[in-house]
């Protein structure tokens, strides 16, 4: 009922490539923009800002740069975290280095760094295939957590391998309260998930789709593997890089190697399953699902008033958050995003289903 | 899919997300009345590191409720605590740090967040929020310089004040400095920020008395450790310092036993040398060294406060056998320090009133716990006098050597004082480069006073 197109004409060739084509659609992600933008900084408390949405933002980033690669490419990768340490530490090192440069700057150029090691990392994809290139990133992980751990170039001869970055100056203005991290990050979140939205459905994504499918056929139709697979892996880099850059520099402020170990990588790989293989929509539930989860399972017994010994609360968050995973994926080894999808096909009609 | 089946999960993921949505949103403010004085608990009961966290956690816990029982507070302001598990990690350390940071009438008071790594992302937080942390043994070696980390106090002792007593004592069993000359020491250590501190000073002395320093870096956790006692087989160092936490200190034991290296010549860090450490190796860990952080284990006056007020009271946090263990009585030294800060700022700010996060900073740089106030507190021969400065926040840097006999620890030297002729000016450097990095400016002779 509220939900339909009818009635909604699509006169030309624009109207009908748009990136939202339904009318309601438009609608309901402008209102969520407006609240998030507008609603959202009067609502919040700098808790929420900071420990919860701020790098559930971050991640989503980082999920959305391993779903292009994992979903749309269909190339597995375990070495995200290391990527996303890649762009922190060449974010750090031009901050450090060249101090003048602007932080968008520093971003798109810690991206860039990130991008390189990546293709430097992607080109085994070219040979090897689905579990094995897992492997072959999982070494990319290790080998750039030993770099970042024993280079002390790296972290500017730091003594003890940590790095602490300055306060970051955005056009004068010093990004230093919850708030204003949180507009900041939530900016560079909806421009790069504009991108990949775009991105995923012009020629790049479909040549990605077709590699994934099935390779061999793709190339019959004259895609090329070499550029669909490489530039899947930049693309992916690319986005893990700033989400390093702005985790390392927004988020943490200071931190050791051992912030971007392969726990990270999985964490990642696990909210682009669960969020929804092939979905950048699937991302934010996926981050969402991982990030903040834990966190109120954590805080749930205390709400309630249940007094449980520290320990306890702990482990029975990793026993329920566990349980959820295995219930999700058994439920809908699609994602979350397959629900919202389901959710959508059965709103249109509602409420007279035949 | 079957229509209806689909239904349910989306009735159920529904209902998921109302419940997050709410519990976001409902989380209750428990705003107490105005005379309580909250003490945030950072800990880890869970993870590789918990066999150790746990001591800890349960002596700060059980002191502040001693306080509470015995004296009712700090001059009637009764002190709430709620714990946090961090599981060591810098991200949930991060995350209760912001949970824990507004709690209480006036914030939290200080934080001890029981980790190096989770010290360092909270350094960069605790100026703009105004909360001191307390890092007793660890955290910064270059944060002893007030002048620079106004918010950090690394009372009692930092790892480069440790690695200096244990070259000191080292030297003195081979009978002076100067027959380090060629000598081989190696360290044995956590391959995280908590490991590589000491070696800057260890490098300097090294320099300077002419013997090798071997540094051997052991992934973390630590339970794999054959390469590098096959490393240490070797290179057949005259010293081991082990510089371990957690589940990597036993191990480093039973493979030292297993290698065949005189446990005799092992000097374990503070942080290397509790029950949990060489318990479960036993007669195989005798001899080994470790620093003790002015206290060892055994029971004191406090120990039997505890015992009466909370233990006996049924209200103890852990086993009672535990009361006077190592780490047990390092988590109550600390709590100990967070309330003589708070007694100090209130001497200054009021009596009786709940102090800020900014009061009991001050309190921290201006404590003065000597003798007669520390043996009053219950801690003869636990700790040997407190004062910092403006320019000080170590306020002591004295340790002693403690060794296993087989089944518990016992204090086996005299008491060293660091040399801060070597420590002040290379912390001075450390910390001025951070000042430097982070844009910071001094802190003007005013700052130091108010």
């Amino acid at each position: 009922m509220l939900y339909r197109e009818n009635g909604q004409f699509k006169t030309s060739y624009r109207a009908d490539l748009q990136l939202l084509p339904i009318a309601q659609d438009r609608w309901f992600v402008l209102g969520l923009l407006a609240f998030a933008y507008l609603g959202l900084p009067f609502l919040a408390s700098d808790y929420l800002f900071r420990a919860l949405i701020v790098p559930f933002l971050i991640l989503t980033i980082a999920a959305i740069g391993l779903n292009i690669l994992v979903g749309y490419c269909g190339q597995i990768s375990l070495g995200t975290a290391a990527f996303m340490g890649v762009g922190a530490y060449a974010a750090y090192n031009l901050t450090v280095r060249v101090p003048q440069l602007n932080f968008l700057i520093v971003l798109a150029l810690a991206g860039f760094a990130a991008a390189l090691v990546g293709i430097g990392f992607g080109v085994p994809s070219l040979r090897i295939k689905g579990l094995y290139l897992a492997v072959a990133t999982l070494a990319a992980q290790f080998l750039l957590d030993w770099l970042f751990a024993h280079v002390k170039w790296l972290t500017n001869d730091s003594a003890s391998g940590s790095v602490s970055t300055a306060t970051i100056k955005l056009f004068g203005i010093e990004l230093q309260s919850p708030l204003r991290k949180y507009l900041f990050v939530l900016t560079v979140v909806c421009l790069l998930t504009l991108a990949a939205k775009n991105l995923v459905r012009a020629h790049a994504g479909r040549a990605w789709m077709a590699t994934r499918d099935m390779d061999v056929a793709a190339e019959v139709i004259g895609i090329r593997p070499l550029h669909s697979k490489l530039s899947a892996f930049a693309v992916s880099s690319f986005y893990a890089g700033v989400a390093g850059a702005l985790w390392g520099f927004v988020h943490l402020g200071a931190w050791e190697p051992a912030a971007f170990n392969v726990g990270l990588s999985l964490n990642l790989l696990f909210m682009v399953i669960i969020g929804g293989m092939g979905s950048i929509l699937g991302s934010f539930f996926g981050a969402a699902f991982i990030v903040l989860l834990p966190l109120i399972l954590n805080q749930v017994p205390l709400w309630l008033g249940i007094p449980l010994s520290t320990a306890t609360q702990s482990n029975l968050e990793s026993m329920i958050f566990g349980s959820l995973i295995v219930i999700f994926l058994i439920a809908e080894p699609q994602g979350l995003a397959r629900l919202w999808a389901i959710g959508k096909q059965k709103l249109r009609l509602w409420p007279f289903p035949h | 899919m079957k229509p209806k089946s689909a239904a349910n999960q989306i009735s159920f993921a529904a209902a998921l997300v109302v419940v997050a949505a709410g519990a976001v949103s409902a989380a209750p403010d428990a705003r107490a009345q105005a005379s309580e004085q909250f003490i945030p608990l950072l800990v880890y009961r869970t993870g590789p590191y918990a066999p150790n966290g746990t001591p800890w956690a349960n002596g700060k816990q059980d002191y502040l409720k001693m306080i509470n029982a015995r004296d009712g507070g700090v001059n009637g302001v009764k002190l709430t605590f709620e714990e946090c598990e961090t599981e060591y990690k810098a991200d949930r350390g991060v995350e209760c740090y912001e949970r824990l940071k507004g709690k209480g009438p006036t914030g939290a008071s200080a934080f001890d967040p029981q980790s190096t790594g989770i010290t360092y992302a909270l350094t960069e937080r605790a100026p703009v929020d105004k909360i001191p942390l307390i890092t007793t043994g660890y955290g910064r070696a270059d944060s002893q310089d007030g002048q620079v980390f106004k918010w950090n106090f690394p009372l009692l002792g930092t790892y480069w004040t440790g690695s200096d007593v244990l070259i000191q004592h080292i030297a003195k069993k081979e009978g002076g400095f100067d027959k380090l000359k060629g000598k081989k020491i190696a360290l044995v250590y956590h391959d995280s920020p908590y490991g590589k501190e000491p070696i800057p000073l260890l490098e300097e002395r090294a320099r300077m008395h002419g013997f090798d320093l071997i540094k051997i870096p052991v992934t973390p956790p630590g339970v794999e450790q054959k390469s590098v006692w096959l490393q240490v087989r070797q290179q057949r160092p005259d010293y081991v310092l082990l510089w371990g936490w957690g589940v990597m200190n036993s191990t480093a034991l039973k493979e030292a036993q297993a290698t065949g290296y005189p446990r005799e010549k092992m000097f374990g860090v503070w942080w290397a040398g509790a029950e949990p450490d060489t318990k479960d190796v036993g007669d195989g860990a005798k001899g080994y060294n470790a620093l003790a952080l002015q206290h060892g284990a055994g029971l004191s006056k406090v120990h039997e406060d505890v015992l009466k007020f909370v233990h006996d009271k049924g209200n103890g946090t852990g086993p009672r056998e535990e009361v006077g263990t190592v780490l047990y009585t390092r988590g109550v030294v600390i709590s100990m320090l967070t309330v003589e800060a708070v007694r100090r700022a209130q001497e200054h700010f009021g009596k009786g009133k709940p102090m800020t996060g900014e009061q009991v900073r001050w309190g921290l740089e201006n404590l003065a716990l000597d003798q007669k106030k520390l043996d009053a507190l219950g801690f003869a021969g636990v700790l040997r006098p407190v004062s910092t400065s403006c320019n000080d926040h170590l306020g002591a840097s004295l340790a002693r050597i403690e060794t296993w006999d087989g089944a518990k620890w016992a204090i086996s030297s005299d008491w060293y004082e660091a040399d801060q002729r070597i420590i002040e000016p290379m912390a001075k450097h450390s910390a001025d480069a951070y000042a430097a990095e982070k844009k910071l400016a001094p802190r003007t002779a005013e700052d130091c006073k108010s």
